[in-house]
């Protein structure tokens, strides 16, 4: 044999071989897709107009796709918060914040327990929040997919958010105050979440009579210093402004050329209390009879070196700076602005502030740039009855758009185009913003381009970004507060509507997609962000893993190192579920022991989710692939308590139960 | 010196060797390929298993290494509890010890016949033309004793029967459509075996006739 026969014969082991890996690939075949009827039948049966098709073709989502975005909502009185996938607004998940979720296991475990009463006031027990206005966390203006914070208006709260796996790690009370509305919102690399005020009121747990209003009720602003590395706010480092009883209300915090600096809107520079049993006009009327309220301008980096050289007083243990301090200092100064106004939304480049009063059909616009250089040059027409600088409403306005009736929240997206919700109109206005962005538009600036009708009342608007420095201008969610005939009859209480707008031809005209009813509570804010940013778990990342403190838990339990503890008067089970069993599945405790019960689901297979429920104890678990929790209470009833899991995990479902029996 | 010899064949005259360069370097390239091949197989899978199921969408999968298995093990065994099959674990513990040191035996024995140039060659390199049979055997005897060993208490026991899952091509298992595979380790033992029996040949026509002549001069 010559060595040109070695070639052929180790050619001909190679061909055999690669026929071998071949024939191992070869792909299957799909199976054809089975469609029945024809388009244009099923238009002419179901009343579709071309524009209907057009609108189910740009949001209808295949089995199996997924969406381009999530949109975080707040769940109103709900106290939770909604997550949606765009563009199908399809309902993915409700996180459990203020208020307990079964599903979720949320506030059940003691750990959940912990962190839902964290905020609790003092010897009391709150089940419920009313969530406005959710943040997701910015790095460089834009949102970084890692935490969400939202504000709970009925008690004051701050709640935190970890997007690894969408649960709430954190609620902290104010002390300052017992209801808020100007939160939350983050500065721009989440140094600080900002939570404004809303009704003015005294301190929390002091009283004054309504007649020592002007000084005995006080306004704030509340700055809650957020630590990254821990995904916890920091309340040690946190401060906050006295500011006058002028009803604030909400908050931005500038970017770019306007970082370090806070804008935040106020209702009532009138000062009415109401009153409407004593014969004087009710707040509705009395807080509107000025034409001007304050826009109030918070110099951030200021208020911080004076807080960090301990220039504060405390108010219940936490730092405040006093009024007089930050007026004399120019901390916070004034600009009037049309009255009752809503929102105040800083430009994607930071230099202009849109504000809307509701009751003027006009956006005001001011020139960052322009107060700034005011208060730099202290040129004030005057101050107010406390002592703050009022910066003339002419040196820093730069422009007025009238675009409709009840102008309240304005957007923005990367092509120089501002979105406005009309709430008395029931619209959503697209306008021309001026500076360099007229560069973009090629349009003239601070003009009306385009209007859709809305369904109905529309309060807040969300696009991707819509707040940011990066907006990503594709769609623009109206979040309507009546939807009056949009969907079947539900009985008097209605769902709120949910209005996905197609924005993304600023040439044309903008295309309503979808309603989506929301059957929950009553959403205020949302805001949108591209699913690539969101770095979710599929698992837990351990066996064992305590959620509460994203790490391992000291209490996690694995295959064959289950037992039952029992000293004294307490019973310590520590316990482990799989594919369709508990481990022990008997657990057998005597009359008034104390049990301390700890499971771990031990799969590491996504969505292999185990619940855990035991009957009287109103015990009732959700434990995801890793997740360790642990129930403790007093067994005080005798009895036979079968337990068993709440997911439908596997085919023998229904086997994994178990016994508790308390011996009397 | 003379019984070595004996072992260890005639050694090549430098001048026959620089003349027919060929005929010597081939029984060289061939088994030392091989030896590469087998060494190179250590860190590569042997065989796959691929269990397709509707709640599987990316289906489960686990290879099989010599000295390891790898993949979604966890969650196979977690299945197999349902039809009382041990934990793949328990499988071929004592194989998966000892495997590393026996395949650098066999590497090693294959690199030893390239240096001996007599019929001994032959001894030393049959483990290693052995081994892909051996294994194959091997895993058929693990999966006989696994499929045929079901715990008859287990929850699915009266509908899944004890069986023999293939050591390659599907079977049917419940909902579970399964997939074994023979992977890139695998087939390298095998090319190696080939390349062995080819190296043999070119061994024993580059080395027969030197041996030859020394017989021949020994009984002269």
């Amino acid at each position: 044999m010559k060595l040109k026969n070695i070639y052929q014969l180790a050619a001909a082991v190679l061909i055999l071989a690669l026929v071998f890996v071949f024939f191992r690939c070869g792909g299957e075949k799909e199976e054809g897709e089975h469609v029945s009827g024809n388009l244009e039948d099923i238009a002419k049966e179901r009343g579709l107009t071309p524009a209907d098709l057009i609108a189910a073709a740009k949001t209808y989502m295949p089995s199996g796709k997924k969406d381009d975005y999530l949109m975080f909502a707040s769940g109103g009185h709900s106290g939770q918060v909604f997550v949606l996938g765009l563009p199908s607004m399809r309902l993915l998940k409700v996180i459990g914040v203020f208020t307990p979720e079964p599903w979720q296991g949320w506030g059940f475990s003691e750990d959940t327990k912990a962190i839902l009463h964290g905020g609790d006031p003092e010897g009391d027990s709150l089940s419920w929040g009313d969530t406005h206005h959710p943040a997701l966390s910015q790095t460089n203006g834009d949102y970084d997919g890692q935490f969400l914070f939202i504000n709970d208006k009925a008690n004051a709260r701050i709640a935190v958010i970890d997007l690894r796996d969408f649960e709430t790690k954190q609620i902290v009370k104010n002390p300052l105050a017992y209801s808020d509305h100007g939160g939350t919102f983050a500065t721009p690399n989440t140094d600080y979440i900002i939570e404004g005020g809303q009704y003015a009121m005294p301190w929390a747990g002091e009283f004054a009579p309504i007649s020592d209003y002007k000084d005995k009720y006080h306004g704030m602003i509340t700055f809650w210093k957020f630590d990254r590395k821990s995904g916890r706010i920091d309340k040690n480092n946190s401060f906050a402004l006295e500011l006058p009883p002028y009803w604030q209300d909400l908050v931005e915090a500038g970017k770019l050329i306007s970082d370090g600096w806070v804008f935040q809107n106020s209702f009532n520079t009138e000062m009415a209390t109401g009153g409407d049993m004593e014969g004087n006009p009710p707040v509705e009327a009395g807080a509107s009879q000025r034409d001007m309220d304050y826009l109030h301008v918070i110099n951030l980096n200021a208020a911080i070196k004076l807080y960090k050289s301990g220039n504060y007083k405390k108010v219940n243990g936490f730092a405040v700076i006093p009024l007089d301090v930050s007026a004399k200092q120019n901390i916070l100064t004034f600009v009037p602005e049309p009255k009752s106004p809503h929102g105040v939304d800083v430009t994607p480049d930071g230099n202009f502030l849109v504000v809307s009063g509701k009751l003027d059909p006009h956006v005001t616009i001011y020139n960052f740039t322009k107060i700034k250089t005011a208060i730099e040059n202290n040129k004030f027409e005057g101050k107010d009855s406390y002592g703050v600088n009022i910066v003339n409403y002419d040196d820093a306005l730069e422009a007025q758009v009238e675009i409709g009736l009840g102008p309240l929240h304005t957007q923005y997206d990367q092509n120089g185009y501002a979105y406005t919700s009309l709430f008395l109109e029931s619209a959503v206005a697209r306008w021309t913003l001026g500076g360099k962005w007229t560069e973009k538009t090629g349009k003239k600036a601070w003009t009306l381009i385009d209007k859709i009708p809305i369904n109905y009342n529309v309060g807040h608007i969300a696009i991707p970004g819509g707040d940011t420095e990066h907006p990503d201008g594709k769609y623009l969610v109206s979040l309507d507060k009546w939807s009056i005939d949009r969907f079947t009859d539900v009985g008097p209480l209605l769902p709120q509507n949910f209005q996905l707008i197609d924005i993304s031809n600023p040439e044309g005209k903008m295309q309503l997609l979808s309603d989506t009813p929301i059957g929950v509570g009553e959403p205020h804010y949302a805001q949108i962000i591209s699913t690539s940013k969101i770095k979710a778990w599929e698992t837990y990342p351990d066996i064992g893993w305590d959620p509460s403190t994203q790490s391992k838990s000291p209490y996690a339990t694995t295959a064959g190192k289950e037992k039952i503890d029992k000293r004294g008067n307490t019973v310590e089970i520590w316990m482990t579920a799989i594919r369709s069993h508990y481990t022990p599945d008997q657990v057998l405790v005597k009359k008034g022991n104390r049990v301390i019960w700890h499971i771990t689901n031990i799969e590491r297979a996504k969505d292999a989710t185990h619940g855990f429920a035991l009957p009287y104890y109103n015990v009732n678990l959700s434990l995801e692939p890793g997740e360790t929790q642990t129930i403790d209470f007093i067994a005080k009833k005798e009895g036979v308590y079968p337990y068993y899991c709440t997911e439908f995990c596997s085919a023998l479902h229904l086997e994994m139960s178990g016994y508790f029996m308390v011996q009397p | 010196m003379k019984d070595l010899n004996l072992i260890f064949g005639p050694r090549v005259p430098k001048d026959l060797l620089i003349r027919e360069r060929k005929r010597f370097i081939l029984p060289t390239l061939m088994l030392g390929g091989a030896a590469l091949l087998l060494l190179i197989s250590i860190f590569l899978p042997y065989w796959q298993l691929t269990l397709l199921a509707p709640q599987y969408p990316e289906g489960l999968k686990m290879q099989a290494y010599v000295n390891h298995i790898n993949g979604d093990v966890d969650e196979i065994d977690e299945l197999n509890h349902y039809i009382g099959m041990r934990s793949l674990k328990e499988a071929a513990e004592l194989e998966r010890s000892a495997s590393i040191i026996l395949i650098s035996a066999l590497v090693l024995l294959v690199i030893g016949s390239i240096y001996t140039h007599s019929p001994f060659a032959l001894v030393l390199v049959i483990p290693a033309i052995l081994y892909p049979v051996i294994f194959l055997g091997d895993m058929y005897f693990w999966m006989h004793n696994f499929g045929m060993n079901l715990d008859p208490h287990a929850p699915l026991s009266t509908s899944v029967k004890p069986f023999v899952p293939p050591i390659i091509g599907e079977g049917l298992v419940g909902q579970f459509k399964t997939i074994a595979t023979w992977e890139v380790g695998l087939i390298f033992s095998i090319v190696a075996s080939l390349m062995i029996i080819a190296g043999l040949y070119f061994h024993r026509r580059a080395y027969k006739p030197l041996l030859d002549m020394e017989f021949k001069s020994e009984f002269k």
